[in-house]
């Protein structure tokens, strides 16, 4: 973690592989071999490809449940305050805290808060928007949206260096491997 | 996941969702060259040109609606609803199926799905804004609608009235359009970054990078986007049933005979999903042929989709009979009047028979898997049931409210060539919002067609490794 970076600009070392199949076997590899600053990139989701390399994360259904929550308080709340204090009607002889009548747009301000915080939390944990990234500086990187796969091990890695995890990504039957700049 | 022992042809067994022979590469150059041609295909100017021109229809309809008010529409006491609510419930129940493919068939894990979600995601929402017209317009002044159907804290300290169906339609119908947005970005975000790195043209480029939040592909990002979808699809799926429910309360929740029956929410819902699985076969039967996607949009899709069709046309067939069984049983006059009005002594009885026809005799030609499998066949009873389920709102508003109770407030209606226009109006505004998404976006998913491809899910060689699966 403290272990300075071999160059400073430098941001890691990219490695490309042709299937969804070498690039799983290939996070793996880097996993036992002690890497933890990696990252991969594919056209598709691969299941388990993030796992592979040590990442699990449990926060988005946190969020959405609790965004969930907010929608069904909020909206049960403002048809309570609406209806029963700031402006008591009685229309049809109804009560004013007609609670079934109050079910249908609580139960469409829940989806609603719970969707957009859905969307919100995985835009903000994936630090996007973002339109510039080093690994975009790789020339062949642009493949990486359409049928390439990609392995990436960031500079600062403690195990990083530069001519040792070059020969141990070659070795991962990677086509090429190429250094990249921040 | 992978190995199956359902038997061939079964509808569970995993279907070949994209031809023999595609790759990741073969399946980006096809995807993204309906996008960056230079040769647009002849028959999209043709249908773009209609939808065009029926655009400027509905903005002199509307214009008209804004100059004259809405005495220029045939609606009148005591048919107070008539095109306007007709055709909003009509829209809204096209949207349906778009959600239904994305939502719930991916809970379901019905991989047939992705090759079709993403064009019938983008048929939900443009059939949402089409059916917003009508409510917004309805209103006369649409500037003054937003403190009537909206709650926000105005200067006149007014809210609207939570214990009206009507308040509950604009929360479900505004959730479920901005959901369904969010759902749809969601899922165009990965392609907008394949087609951000195919695109040659400097301002392409720069357009589809913009869109595409620069997301790169990560497996962390990856990860967190599945956790995403399922749960937004896990949203959308009760949100879906809700909608059509809430717009059928507002006509089961009145007193009216005709639309004062507890069978109205499944019934709707039912009804919106048949109608819009017909809607979406009649835009993608010529889309596929026009942009070549025999091989990703394959015969299997039209026939799942006309099973659908089928499933869902046969509950809103039991609808009909509920309706007209409980309106014997019930014992009531008015009920009974109605019945015997709508289908046999009323002025309109014809659109009665008609909807039956449309709905119900023609759609039983998808039982043969010849005629499911026969693209002429399929595209025609599509435009049956697109009439038929538009009679049968014709048939529950219109026949229920010109003759209720007492006979001397009753009247016939007749609607007006501003009716027409407006409503002919909004075809063409979807026909054009459709076509200009498939010029300029994916219309097909395609990183998820991708993940239907041999050798994209690979299997873990490391099993020791790691702890978490």
């Amino acid at each position: 973690m403290s272990h300075g970076p071999a160059t400073p600009e430098r941001y890691g070392l990219l490695a490309e592989f042709e299937s969804a199949q070498t690039l799983l076997d290939a996070a793996h590899e880097v996993r036992k071999a002690g890497y933890t600053k990696t990252d991969a990139f594919s056209p598709a989701p691969i299941h388990g490809l993030a796992e592979a390399l040590g990442f699990e994360e449990h926060i988005i259904p946190k969020v959405v449940l609790t965004g969930g929550l907010m929608g069904l308080i909020g909206g049960y709340g403002l048809e309570y305050w609406t209806s029963v204090i700031a402006m008591p009607q009685n229309i049809g002889g109804r009560p004013y805290h007609a609670w079934v009548a109050f079910i249908p747009p609580a139960y469409e301000t829940t989806i609603l808060l719970a969707a957009l915080s859905c969307f919100g939390s995985l835009i903000f944990l994936c630090g996007l928007p973002r339109p510039y990234h080093p690994v975009f500086n790789a020339p062949r990187f642009s493949m990486a949206t359409s049928d390439r796969f990609f392995l990436l091990v960031k500079a600062k890695d403690p195990k990083f260096s530069l001519d040792g995890t070059k020969s141990f990504l070659s070795g991962l039957k990677a086509r090429e491997v190429v250094s990249i700049d921040e | 996941m992978e190995k199956t022992s359902f038997p061939e042809n079964d509808f569970r067994a995993p279907v070949p969702v994209v031809g023999a022979g595609q790759t990741n590469t073969s399946l980006t150059d096809k995807l993204t060259s309906i996008v960056f041609t230079k040769h647009t295909p002849l028959q999209w100017f043709a249908f773009m040109g209609v939808g065009f021109i029926l655009v400027m229809v509905l903005l002199l309809a509307l214009t008209n609606l804004l100059l004259k008010g809405i005495g220029i529409w045939g609606n009148n006491i005591p048919v107070g609803w008539a095109f306007d609510i007709i055709n909003f419930v009509w829209w809204i129940g096209i949207g349906h199926a778009g959600t239904l493919i994305s939502a719930i068939l991916l809970l379901f894990r019905q991989d047939w799905r992705m090759s079709i979600s993403r064009s019938a995601e983008a048929m939900t929402i443009f059939a949402v804004i089409c059916a917003a017209m009508f409510p917004i317009f309805h209103t006369g002044r649409p500037w003054l609608a937003i403190y009537w159907l909206l709650p926000y804290p105005n200067t006149m300290a007014l809210w609207p009235n939570f214990r009206s169906p009507l308040i509950w339609d604009v929360f479900a119908v505004s959730t479920y359009a901005t959901v369904s947005i969010v759902f749809w970005f969601t899922g165009l975000i990965p392609d907008l970054a394949t087609f951000r790195d195919r695109a040659t043209a400097p301002w392409q480029k720069k357009i589809y990078g913009m869109l595409a939040l620069g997301w790169r592909g990560s497996a962390k990002h990856w990860y967190r986007y599945e956790n995403a979808s399922l749960l937004l699809a896990g949203l959308s799926a009760p949100l879906v049933l809700s909608v059509h429910t809430v717009v059928s309360f507002d006509f089961a929740v009145a007193v009216l005979p005709g639309w004062h029956a507890t069978i109205f929410p499944p019934y709707f819902v039912a009804g919106a999903v048949y109608a819009g699985f017909a809607m979406v076969l009649t835009l993608l039967i010529p889309l596929r042929k026009m942009y070549g996607l025999e091989n990703i949009i394959t015969m299997h899709h039209i026939e799942n989709m006309a099973k659908v069709m089928l499933v869902t046309g046969m509950i809103v067939v039991y609808g009909y009979a509920c309706e007209a069984f409980f309106g014997w049983y019930s014992g009531n006059t008015y009920e009974r009047f109605m019945l015997i009005n709508r289908t046999w002594s009323g002025p309109m009885a014809w659109s009665y028979w008609m909807l039956l026809l449309c709905n119900f005799i023609v759609p039983q030609l998808m039982w043969s898997k010849k005629f499911r499998r026969h693209l002429g066949v399929v595209f025609l009873v599509c435009m049956f049931v697109n009439v038929g389920m538009w009679l049968e709102r014709f048939v529950i508003i219109v026949t229920s409210l010109h003759r209720d109770f007492i006979p001397s407030s009753w009247q016939m209606y007749y609607p007006t060539r501003w009716d027409f226009m407006t409503f002919f109006g909004t075809i063409g505004l979807f026909l054009t919002l459709m076509f200009l998404f498939v010029r300029v976006m994916p219309m097909i998913a395609i990183f998820e067609v991708k993940t239907l491809l041999p050798g994209a899910n690979p299997k873990p060689t490391a099993p020791s490794e790691g702890g978490s699966h």
